[in-house]
């Protein structure tokens, strides 16, 4: 097991930069989620923390050890490859077995070892196949075993889960998640989806054009996004954005949707104690709401901080356990998320309260939270 | 459904599509296999038969004095000798050459964008622009009629042709194997023999086999470089034209003979041949 540490890492391709200046630490036994839109820098980065790629500046640690100049064997790190890069010319047992047998390790130990592991994943019945013989979950898990095997320092995954089908994808999730709690390693792992990176990681690190755009806790992110990019990363459905006007009289300050004395204008009161000093009077500002914090309106009144709408709902998207209605707020589109069974017809006008204690305030300039 | 289109398919295809398709098939089979079959049977024909009219499909009394003949009196026995040692050596060693230079191509990108074409160029250059300054270097490095500098001469001949292959065929396998190989503990050399190489095995057999055919029927670089020791099969057949007329049985004897190690070579390695053709157009 081993802490990582990066500083000030820059990669470019062909003088296009692919990783701007990365500082970044990631504590012993940590489960780090690197997660980002295509093009972002995030597999640029694990592979230059693997060694498959040379770095133009800045130092990779692993456990307090630069490994700059070490080649990939030597950094004592593991990787799991998107395309599960099993070797089709050997078996399950030797593709487990490989980097032991590199090492020259004594050939009982390997049996033993590969024994484990392959008990671990619940492939020991598979050691004599071929991977042309296997499904794309058994393919992972022999991917994952032949990582488990070397007791890596660090795991390394890129994007292990996105070749395999809904279902599995979950249930594999699952399973990386037991891992961990198992065998605690470090554990880098990158993905372009936003749930795996919520349900997989102890700290989330959101890339965006090469540079970290925030990290923290997933609720960390998710309840209190710095940015407009991570607060419309995260979240599915993603949450609203309603360009407004800031309004202070006092104490007090509302944001204004819609133009000024028009039938669509709404006045939103902010919760006390929610604007920053930074924020001025009439400045442009975006509101965002997470569909979850727009509900049917329950009781007389709405809770302390909520602000009832009555809404006219244009139309309803059903999932399943709760359905998305899109009402217009303002002059803007705004979703609601309901119950299944509290649907209602599009046309048909219902009460929303929408919890602003929840809601996010942006700088429409800079992007950043207010 | 599906009956339907097939039964409706078939229904559009006339008869008279499938006569044609049939007739040009063997049209073409005859083009390939008659010249085939009448070097053989005049390899075991009386001289009285050969020019016979009407043609002699089959002779009432076949014989092997010309075998004997080509091989022995005409030195054909050595020359077979000659060519199995060169082509054997010179494929042997293109191959392996040509398969680590593929790689750095295709792995390291060394010698920029251009270097891997400039190096298929080579096949180009016709060999008369060639032979000469060959030949002289040749000359002083005692290296004429040399099995040795025949071999050099065609190594460096067929190494283009396994170079190219080869490196067609490495762009194409994923580089993520050999990646995971680096990180889980093998040298790049390690990497190179132990994953890509036995994963690039139908693509090496496939450029061994037209390696060694290329060697096999080459002519004029052997004609040029080798006189009474290394010389080999294909310069042997001039000698069955001469003033008194062609020996046809013992030209088409050594013919037939010749065939004999590419058929052995093809059958050994049909299946490899086949995948290493199609250069992994599918991905498994």
């Amino acid at each position: 097991m081993a802490e990582v540490k990066i500083r000030a890492l820059e990669k470019n391709y062909a003088g296009v930069p692919a990783v701007r200046g990365v500082d970044l630490d990631i504590a012993d036994g940590e489960f780090t989620v690197l997660v980002g839109p295509s093009g972002c820098g995030k597999s640029t980065l694990l592979r230059s923390i693997a060694g498959l790629e040379d770095i133009n500046s800045g130092t990779i640690e692993i456990g307090g050890e630069v490994v700059n100049e070490m080649r990939p064997r030597d950094r004592d790190v593991a990787m799991v490859f998107q395309d599960y890069a099993l070797y089709p010319h050997m078996t399950v047992e030797g593709n487990i077995s490989l980097s032991l047998r590199a090492r020259n390790t004594p050939k009982r130990e390997i049996e033993e070892r590969v024994r484990r592991a392959a008990g671990m994943l619940g492939i020991g019945m598979l050691l004599k196949r071929y991977p042309r013989q296997l499904s794309g979950g058994q393919r992972q898990r022999v991917a994952i075993g032949r990582a488990i095997v070397r007791n890596p320092r660090v795991f390394l995954f890129d994007e292990p889960l996105s070749n395999l089908d809904a279902q599995l994808r979950d249930e594999m999730r699952g399973e990386l998640k037991r891992l961990h709690r198992e065998i605690s390693t470090t554990m880098i792992y990158v993905t372009h989806d936003q749930i795996e990176a919520m349900t997989l990681a102890d700290r989330i690190v959101l890339m965006r054009e090469g540079r970290i755009e925030q990290q923290g806790s997933p609720l960390e992110l998710f309840e209190q996004p710095a940015t407009l990019f991570v607060a419309g990363f995260l979240g599915s459905p993603k949450m609203t954005f309603l360009k407004g006007r800031l309004e202070r009289h006092g104490d007090t300050a509302f944001v204004i949707l819609g133009a000024a004395g028009s039938d669509v204008a709404v006045q939103l009161p902010l919760p006390t104690g929610r604007l920053s000093t930074a924020a001025n009077d009439r400045a442009e500002v975006i509101l965002g709401i997470r569909p979850e914090h727009a509900s049917r309106a329950t009781g007389e009144r709405p809770a302390s901080g909520s602000v009832r709408v009555n809404a006219v709902i244009d139309f309803i998207q059903p999932t399943g356990s709760r359905s998305y209605a899109t009402f217009d707020l303002g002059g803007q589109a705004m979703l609601a998320e309901l119950q299944a069974h509290d649907v209602s017809q599009p046309g048909e006008t219902i009460a929303i309260d929408i919890n602003l204690n929840r809601a996010s305030l942006f700088d429409p300039m800079s992007g950043k939270a207010i | 459904m599906a009956t339907t289109t097939r039964r409706s398919r078939s229904a559009r295809r006339s008869p008279g599509f499938d006569a044609l398709r049939i007739a040009f098939m063997a049209l073409f089979l005859l083009f390939v296999l008659l010249p085939l079959y009448w070097m053989v049977i005049t390899s075991i024909k009386p001289t009285s038969d050969y020019l016979v009219v009407p043609p002699v499909w089959f002779p009432a009394q076949p014989t092997i004095v010309h075998y004997t003949a080509a091989l022995f009196s005409y030195r054909g026995l050595q020359a077979l000798v000659n060519s199995l040692i060169i082509a054997s050596a010179s494929t042997v060693l293109s191959t392996i050459f040509g398969t680590m230079m593929a790689y750095s191509l295709a792995r390291f990108n060394t010698g920029g964008q251009h270097l891997a074409f400039w190096v298929l160029s080579q096949r180009f250059l016709p060999p008369v622009a060639v032979i000469l300054p060959i030949f002289l270097l040749f000359r002083s490095w005692h290296l004429y009629d040399t099995h040795v500098g025949l071999i050099l001469a065609y190594t460096f001949m067929t190494l283009p042709l396994t170079v190219w292959m080869m490196y067609a065929y490495f762009r194409q396998l994923p580089k993520s194997l050999e990646e995971a190989a680096l990180v889980d503990g093998l040298s790049r050399w390690q990497s190179l023999w132990m994953i890509a190489v036995p994963l690039a095995a139908p693509g090496i057999v496939a450029a061994a086999v037209f390696a060694f055919i290329a060697v096999w029927t080459e002519f004029f670089f052997a004609l040029i470089l080798t006189s009474r020791y290394a010389f080999t099969l294909p310069t042997v057949f001039r000698a069955f034209l001469g003033f008194q007329g062609a020996q046809y049985g013992e030209a088409c004897a050594l013919a037939t003979t010749s065939l004999v190690p590419s058929i052995i070579l093809g059958m050994l390695v049909q299946r490899h041949l086949v995948r290493g053709l199609t250069l992994g157009a599918i991905r498994g």
